[in-house]
């Protein structure tokens, strides 16, 4: 059986990241781990309480050997640009967490909007990565 | 402080006429956002994303009126205010030139939201912004 681990992005700066996704966004530090072997490589990993499967892996954009200088420009400037990736969040009160988080200094993007399928909200990391909110409606049972 | 690439202030005032799009913005405000001066943020963000800050507002508004002329039944005139435009005669013109017919015709062209597939609005959102025409249609040039 196939189950989802760690899905990553990329990030600016990993302490601003940190500090935004535990103090801001309320997850919790599932990993922090800095290898000096590595190159003090640090895998830095959160996670919603509660949902103790499933982490974001915030990955620093790594230098030569990893990754050319070019190529880190790059991806540096598509995360400035907002098109490096979008997280997709759930809540079961899209209204209470848009007020709990705007509260703690997130930015949001989009207030929550009555959808089809639900309340959606959206804000983004210090990074420029697309962060949604959403409260899915429950699918009446047919 | 922690370093951040140039282009991100361009996503804040991005993010502006994203998110603010129902108030009275303007480029001005859009430049304010970015800490840059009008010219140099105008010249910056069609660099960074292709086209002026102007057009990008101006769809992202089209777009959501586009949005509200499918999923509700509200009047022309006040979806026209409620995406942040003040003229109903130049909002008509505008997105019947981008859209090819009058906001009219194309809420007749649509069948109701419930029919819709749920799909994400930032999916909607993104891929649903019209492309910006002008009177003159500037092409690059060296294009015919």
């Amino acid at each position: 059986m196939i189950r989802i681990a760690n899905a990553q992005i990329w990030v600016h700066d990993q302490d601003e990241a940190l500090a935004f996704y535990t103090d801001k966004v309320g997850l919790e530090v599932r990993a922090d781990v800095t290898l000096p072997e590595m190159g003090n490589f640090r895998w830095l990993t959160v996670g919603p309480a509660g949902q103790s499967d499933i982490s974001i892996v915030l990955m620093a954009i790594p230098g030569p050997p990893v990754m050319d200088a070019e190529t880190a420009e790059q991806v540096r400037a598509l995360m400035a640009k907002g098109f490096a990736g979008t997280i997709f969040l759930t809540t079961d009160d899209a209204y209470s967490s848009y007020e709990e988080l705007k509260g703690r200094g997130v930015d949001f993007i989009e207030q929550p909007e009555e959808r089809p399928y639900g309340i959606d909200s959206a804000f983004r990391d210090p990074s420029g990565n697309n962060i949604r909110l959403t409260q899915v409606r429950e699918l009446a049972a047919v | 402080m922690v370093y951040a690439p140039p282009a991100r202030h361009l996503l804040r005032a991005k993010d502006v006429a994203d998110a603010r799009y129902v108030e009275p913005l303007g480029v001005d405000d859009l430049a304010g956002a970015a800490g840059l001066s009008r010219a140099h943020f105008s010249r910056e963000f069609r660099r960074a994303f292709g086209e002026s800050p102007h057009a990008y507002l101006l769809t992202r508004r089209l777009e959501r009126a586009a949005a509200l002329l499918r999923t509700t039944d509200r009047s022309v005139a006040d979806i026209c205010f409620s995406v942040g435009l003040r003229s109903v005669g130049s909002f008509t013109t505008t997105f019947t030139r981008t859209y090819g017919m009058s906001p009219t015709a194309y809420r007749a062209e649509y069948p109701p939201a419930s029919q819709h597939a749920l799909i994400p609005t930032c999916v909607l959102r993104a891929y649903g912004r019209p492309q910006h025409r002008t009177f003159r249609e500037d092409r690059p040039r060296g294009r015919a």
